[in-house]
């Protein structure tokens, strides 16, 4: 290889070497910075938005289980095919890990990563008592935890979209032990995309209304989904605990096992 | 070894009412670059709080009756050079606007954080203004080679003069670039100071450059793109300058030039 490298020569880009000799392209614009930035923030208004609609729908469970069955039918196309095909969750959730990993790829870029950089920002938050870096801490924080939840979440909901519903996910929170992980992944999901949203409005200028005004409906959103989360996940907790004897068994609505009853009779 | 003492400044509830009589603790940051020998530490000075005193008032105080080796910096004394910031209880203010009325009792003053230290609350602003300044190119490019000063200048807008003259206002004193955790973090941080100058700049007529040329000084993230809207400068700013819509603008502006081809 080197030997060909010494013979053939290597014709290499300015772009290239201006790069690794330290030194930026004037010449030519570098459109890459304004992109990324762009991406960082589309995909977190992106990731925000979906984590309200994720809990929206998960919440459906506090309407019945009948209701929570009907929302995860829907998203596997039943009422589309007239049968279940759970491969289109996982397409869907392939779709916001591409987005979730494009998104950790680019904040991290941001992230303090010396211990010098770590000790400089804690230190500055703490002595200016300033709300929206301390924000940004919890930002940063969260964030980090988020890598690992989220993560193992999306591996889980890819590999086994079949085990979503009213039971399998009851069971999933009590009978398999998850409730811990699922709370704390509420709690830094809620801080994380709500400080995320209002941070995004302030760096973009939109909407333009005062910081305060957009810091009361920011902890206002917060504080309904945490309620609403903390919520639904208690009655997953009652839902799998009452559930435990019957581990693994799958929820059917009544109606559907009065009408497959009947069909039984008939024949 | 550090022999700096912890003497945290207390947050305690402030009266804007002025108490005459009361007295008042400043632990000032003592610090001498110059002496390879001089421990940074902490030094506790006491005075009396007279009517309508400023922090520059009682910083003199200091000075002139307890300890005439104190160094701190000041010209003007009324908010326009800049040169008298200081950390207050942990946040950039210029002394000569504080009054010691806002203060509580005890208070701690460090120097600027980010600047060259010169000694005790004394930094050299000057020497990165004047880097950035040159870095940013933060001087009129006329859009003439030739000045024909004797040919009167052409009209401007009052409106638009006004907008100018509003980020104008900028003293330079360094409060922004020390209440701002990304440049704390990273050094080649361009800082608000440097994008009001080119909001500024951007907004006269007279100036050739285009959105192009300014996307190459600050269209990365040691410019605009890195700024994570922390927010500090637009808070601290004695000058109440709107950064924070001027830093967003600008944003928008770059990532629209960014993503042109």
């Amino acid at each position: 290889m080197l030997h060909c490298v010494i013979t053939c020569g290597v014709s290499m880009s300015y772009e290239i070497v201006a790069a690794q000799a330290g030194l930026s392209s004037k010449a030519t614009k570098n459109h890459w910075p304004a992109w990324l930035d762009i991406l960082q923030g589309s995909t977190g208004l992106f990731l925000a938005l979906f984590m309200w609609g994720h809990m929206a729908f998960v919440a459906s469970i506090l309407l019945g289980e009948t209701a929570m069955w009907t929302v995860t039918r829907l998203f596997e196309g039943y009422f589309i095919f007239g049968r279940s095909y759970p491969g289109l969750v996982s397409c869907a959730v392939a779709f916001v890990a591409l987005a979730f990993v494009a998104h950790a790829l680019l904040a991290v870029r941001k992230f303090p990563v010396s211990y010098r950089q770590c000790r400089t920002i804690l230190s500055h938050a703490k002595a200016m008592r300033h709300e929206d870096s301390a924000l940004w801490i919890v930002q940063v924080c969260t964030g980090f935890l988020l890598f690992f939840f989220v993560s193992a979440h999306l591996y889980q909901m890819f590999v086994w979209p079949q085990n979503i519903g009213p039971y399998a996910s009851a069971d999933r929170v009590w009978s398999d032990g998850l409730w811990p992980f699922y709370l704390t992944m509420l709690l830094a999901v809620e801080l994380h995309g709500g400080i995320g949203l209002y941070r995004l409005a302030v760096k973009w200028g939109w909407p333009n209304v005062p910081r305060a005004v957009l810091k009361t409906v920011k902890w206002g959103l917060t504080a309904f989904f945490l309620v609403l989360g903390l919520a639904t996940l208690a009655a997953y907790m009652k839902i799998g605990f009452d559930h435990r004897a019957h581990y693994g068994e799958r929820y059917t609505p009544e109606r559907m096992l009065e009408d497959g009853a009947r069909r039984e009779g008939g024949q | 070894m550090s022999a700096i003492t912890e003497n945290n400044g207390s947050a305690a509830a402030v009266d804007a009412e002025p108490r005459q009589g009361r007295w008042l603790t400043f632990n000032i940051l003592r610090c001498d670059p110059a002496d390879p020998g001089a421990v940074p530490h902490l030094r506790a000075y006491r005075i009396e709080e007279a009517d309508s005193m400023t922090l520059f008032i009682a910083l003199n105080e200091i000075r002139e009756h307890q300890d005439p080796t104190l160094k701190f910096d000041f010209v003007c004394r009324a908010g326009i050079c800049g040169s008298c910031a200081m950390m207050v209880n942990g946040r950039p203010k210029l002394a000569c606007r504080t009054l010691t009325a806002s203060l509580p009792a005890e208070n701690t003053l460090a120097p600027l954080p980010f600047f060259e230290l010169i000694g005790d609350l004394s930094v050299n602003t000057g020497k990165w203004m004047r880097g950035m300044s040159e870095r940013l190119q933060t001087w009129l490019h006329g859009r003439e080679d030739d000045v024909d000063l004797r040919r009167i200048e052409e009209r401007m807008d009052p409106d638009l003069a006004e907008q100018i003259y509003e980020l104008d206002r900028c003293i330079e004193c360094g409060c922004c670039v020390a209440a701002c955790g990304t440049a704390r973090m990273r050094e080649d941080f361009v800082g608000a100071v440097g994008f009001g100058k080119i909001a500024r700049f951007r907004l006269d007529p007279r100036d050739a450059r285009t959105d192009g040329d300014y996307y190459a000084l600050i269209g990365d993230d040691t410019g605009v793109f890195g700024c994570m809207s922390l927010l500090a400068c637009h808070d601290v700013c004695p000058k109440s300058l709107p950064l924070q819509t001027q830093i967003a603008f600008l944003r928008r502006k770059m990532a629209m030039t960014g993503t042109r081809r």
